[in-house]
């Protein structure tokens, strides 16, 4: 290794262990005496629990228990809860029905958990539960989310009358409707964003064991954020005390969001181990993670956008529906909400945007944060509109996009968001460029001569990353602050820790908050250590989602460096009896300003703690802690094109090219940041093309499994041709913005523009299966045969 | 129970294991060896790629009762010593991997797709039908496709030195 600062295409520390097989993850961990859980799920969408019958379970070989929801409720374990408050538009709070991590009385989705069995093997804990017996009574079900506030629906909770969680609205209303009163022209759609299952390949798993000779629980689990985990575990579920329970989340094989929450899962693991005296291991399989893992979007949205009659943006007027699920997942009231709505106004100078959101209860699987949470609803539904405007009133969608660009920051939108920083034109000329926008009508017509339908779509995204100045989000109804801290850990040999709150589950942190440090102090890589994911190490943090490690999370890094900067500079000082003033850092050495004296980082660590000769007064040691609070929201945004060909004979879409102009900011490495645009793309363009969690009328989950959802594959997808045009953020000491979410927030209309360009038709809902498009090619031929 | 035999990552091995003991949990739970994983249920995501008497074959669809005798290579047999194939060297080099879950079965299937190929035979189109039967999440396949690539075309170099 070497030194890698700021900038660098620092290959990755952690990818050692990964290519080698020596990764740990949560299924990867053996405890002494280990038992395995399994549980026994509904397979209706909506009944009542009359009864369990474990008896025959309970003779099966290995069996230590069957545990169910009466003994959790009488063992004072409390309900699962959702941390976000929302008040409707007439300031009544929003309707939170229970949600039990053993349902004792009601299930409402397939696959809720109603007991759980433990045993001496995963395969034996299989088989009992399998012969656990439940008598269920079937109700109706819905699942379908605008049925569900259907007059006569069935109703999922008592307290939200009608299925309606909450009728919240954001925006000036009169304004907005005056806008349309004046308007030259009215583009009106209805679109719906259909629901995905996240899938991260490692499957979520629990491993709890409880040490009665001092209470203390320990839980290994598939978490993007164990300190969240262990406070909502203690404060709100009743399962330990935040002093006598460690959570660590070690490997983690991707989260993309559904590894926020808190399942019911790792709650019953961490009761059942103190109940039956062992440790208890459960891992999904990956129809459970199809039927429990939170699913994503899952809006329809009524979108009209009025213009004036040169064509600019008068108002954007918007109605959804978002489809919540049975429960009330983590963060799920904020999805549809404030990480939607406030994302309205996208790159664009909009006078007067109104939203109106129901969220509502149905009997499927619950739904919150996936990759974008909000964001990708809100592009795809603005970059839709915005595209079939441009069409409608005979512009180019470049020149409307321009046309309308907010183009002077700060920018201050009608829906609460200030964009700080940004620079639109630049990401929209990159990108048309790099698409080689100008060459597509001879590109249309050579595919024309094959008999294929070339289109060209584009997609100008922008997102809210780096979640998020505590007190805003507090005074929106959240119920955490979102800081993060770092601690920086110089040892006596030179070699430096730093405790993160961030969690790593693919992002790299182990190499680019190392290149922070290696930047800083001109120490190799080698000689850094990133420590993360284990609350009895890392004193506290919020974890990793919404791109908040960077922004938030190297934030408190360089805080932390600072304070181990100027105290390494007042001992290098006092050593070399030079001015604090003159110690210059530099290639591992603090260095006399204009002399030749020097010591090495290593010495003043080292004397930092012999202690022998430290300036008056100072305390032995070199270690720092800081918290960072952002001032504000990040606003990374950019440009997509994409270009596909069409075979109308079988509907088949290829992506022929595929352009991300991105504006992340300050980037810290490049390589990485390419490889998080890249994963983004896939599962926008999944969105586009292939992925739908598809429920019946009675509330089966058709899409249970990978022979019938369509992950994307190799051959799916495009390689990708990126570039990045940087614009500082002025919120934040490094100037990042973040780049975890873009490519699925920005892919999806560049795809669905794409398509319908290439088709004629304009009424295409995602994902663009094969047999939809054939149908549109087939409408469009016959319409123009008429 | 049957006694299972074989040659693990150039070891032999043998324990007794009930019938239905998939090969995968035979490496992961009976040996320890963790570096190969499930990513689902039916055969679909890759994750548990191993070698058997040098095929690729998803360690989840077999019994490991139907390895007995079988010459079985996992992630952790694959550098030699010290060294890593080419193949581990160049996901790293050319960040083919995010959480890693993935990896073991895709850097598996991708040693196996040089050495049906011949190293220095695949372009960008054949690597990516070949990767039909490995699911990433992280990645989006581009840096996948372009560490194959490289590793099948220094693989080729390699061999040509040799002679």
């Amino acid at each position: 290794m070497a030194v890698e600062g700021i900038g660098a295409r620092a290959l990755r520390k952690e990818d050692k262990r990964f290519i080698t097989g020596k990764g740990r993850y949560t299924d990867d961990v053996v405890l002494p005496g280990m038992g395995f859980a399994a549980f026994v799920r509904s397979p209706h969408a909506h009944a009542k629990v009359r009864g369990i019958d474990s008896s025959a379970a309970l003779l099966m070989p290995g069996v230590d228990a069957v545990l169910s929801g009466d003994q959790l409720v009488g063992d004072g374990i409390g309900n699962l809860i959702c941390g976000w408050m929302i008040h409707s538009k007439d300031g009544s709070p929003m309707k939170m029905g229970g949600w039990r991590a053993l349902e004792p009385e009601t299930v409402r989705f397939v696959g809720q958990a109603v007991a759980v069995v433990v045993a001496d093997t995963q395969a034996q804990a299989r088989d009992a539960a399998d012969a656990v017996v439940v008598d269920y009574e079937e109700l109706p079900a819905v699942a379908d989310p605008l049925a569900a506030l259907d007059e006569g629906a069935p109703q999922l909770h008592p307290e939200a009358e009608g299925n309606l969680i909450y009728d919240w609205e954001i925006g000036d209303e009169a304004a907005t409707n005056a806008a349309f009163e004046n308007a030259a022209h009215v583009t009106r759609m209805q679109i719906q964003n259909n629901r995905l299952v996240p899938n991260p390949m490692e499957p979520r798993a629990a491993v709890a064991s409880y040490n009665d000779g001092d209470e203390h629980y320990t839980l290994y689990t598939t978490s993007q954020n164990p300190h969240v985990a262990r406070l909502v575990l203690s404060a709100f579920y009743n399962v330990a005390p935040e002093h006598k329970l460690r959570v660590i989340a070690p490997d983690v094989g991707g989260g993309f969001g559904s590894k926020i929450f808190i399942y019911p899962e790792e709650m019953v693991c961490l009761w059942a181990s103190k109940r039956v005296g062992r440790p208890v291991k459960w891992v999904s399989d990956r129809t459970e993670a199809f039927l429990t893992d939170a699913h994503g979007r899952d809006h329809r949205s009524e979108a009209e956008l009025a213009l004036d009659a040169d064509n600019k943006i008068l108002g954007l007027r918007v109605k959804t529906v978002a489809n919540i699920g049975a429960y009330m997942s983590l963060f799920s009231s904020s999805v549809p909400t404030y990480l939607y709505a406030t994302l309205l106004s996208g790159q664009y100078d909009i006078p007067a945007i109104h939203a109106n959101v129901k969220t509502v209860y149905t009997n499927t699987a619950p739904v919150d944060a996936y990759r974008g949470a909000g964001r990708p609803e809100a592009t795809f539904l603005l970059e839709r509109v915005i595209e079939t405007a441009a069409r409608e009133v005979g512009m180019s969608p470049a020149d409307f996009r321009r046309k309308n660009f907010i183009k002077s920051f700060p920018h201050q939108t009608p829906v609460i968001m200030c964009y700080d920083a940004g620079d639109y034109d630049a990401t929209l000329d990159a990108a048309l460029k790099a698409a080689d926008y100008d060459g597509f009508a001879a590109r249309k017509a050579e595919a024309a001569s094959r008999g294929k339908l070339r289109g060209i779509g584009m997609s100008c995204y922008i997102e809210a990353c780096g979640i998020a100045p505590s007190a805003a989000v507090g005074s929106l109804g959240a119920g955490v602050g979102l800081w993060e801290s770092a601690e920086v850990r110089v040892n006596p040999v030179g070699t430096v820790e730093v405790l993160t709150g961030s969690h790593s589950h693919g992002q790299g942190h182990e190499t680019t908050f190392a290149q922070l440090i290696s930047e800083r102090f001109g120490l190799d890589t080698d000689a850094i250590s990133i420590v993360h994911g284990d609350t009895d190490k890392v004193q506290f943090g919020m974890g990793t989602y919404g791109s908040r490690s960077g922004a938030v999370g190297m934030s408190a890094i360089v805080k932390a460096l600072d304070k181990v900067e100027t105290k390494a500079k007042k001992i290098a000082a006092h050593l070399m009896e030079a001015s604090e003033a003159d110690i210059q850092i530099e290639g591992g050495e603090l260095k006399v300003a204009g002399t030749d004296k020097k010591l090495s980082f290593t010495e003043v660590a080292l004397a930092a703690y012999t202690a022998h000769n430290l300036p008056e007064g100072m305390e032995p040691g070199l270690k720092e802690g800081a918290f960072y609070d952002p001032t504000n929201f990040t606003f990374p945004a950019g440009t997509y094109i994409c270009e596909v060909e069409i075979d109308p004979e079988t509907g088949r879409t290829e992506i022929v090219n595929f352009v991300a102009a991105d504006d992340f900011g300050k980037v810290i490495n490049p390589m990485i940041v390419e490889g998080q645009v890249h994963g983004g793309l896939a599962q926008g363009i999944g969105q586009a093309l292939l992925e739908n969690a598809a429920y019946d009328e009675n509330g089966q989950l058709l899409t249970a499994s990978y022979m019938d959802y369509t992950m994307p594959r190799a051959d799916d997808v495009p390689s990708f041709n990126l570039s990045t045009h940087e614009t500082v953020c002025p919120g934040n000491p490094l100037g990042m913005k973040g780049c975890g979410e873009a490519g699925a927030i920005g892919s999806p209309p560049a795809v669905i523009n794409a398509i319908t360009d290439a088709i004629g038709s304009n009424d295409l809902s995602m994902p663009a299966s094969a047999e939809k498009v054939w149908a549109l090619c087939k409408s469009s031929m016959r319409q123009a045969a008429e | 129970m049957s006694k299972v035999s074989m040659v693990l990552n150039g070891k032999s091995v043998s324990a007794d294991v009930e019938d239905r003991t998939l090969l995968v949990s035979f490496i992961r739970e009976v040996r320890g060896l963790t570096g190969t994983h499930v990513g689902c249920d039916t055969s679909q995501c890759g994750a548990c790629v191993v070698h058997v008497d040098g095929k690729a074959v998803k360690s989840c669809t077999m019994l490991a009762a139907q390895a007995d005798g079988a010459d079985v290579v996992t992630l952790e047999g694959l550098a030699n010593g010290g060294d890593l194939h080419p193949v581990q060297a160049a996901f790293r080099e050319h960040h083919g991997l995010q959480c890693g879950f993935c990896t073991p079965g895709m850097i598996m299937s991708a040693v196996d797709m040089i050495n049906r190929h011949g190293p220095g035979n695949l372009d960008e189109t054949t690597i990516r039908h070949e990767l039909e039967g490995n699911i990433c999440r992280c990645t989006g396949y581009h840096n996948i496709v372009k560490a194959i690539k490289a590793a099948s075309d220094q693989m080729a170099g390699m061999a040509q030195a040799a002679e």
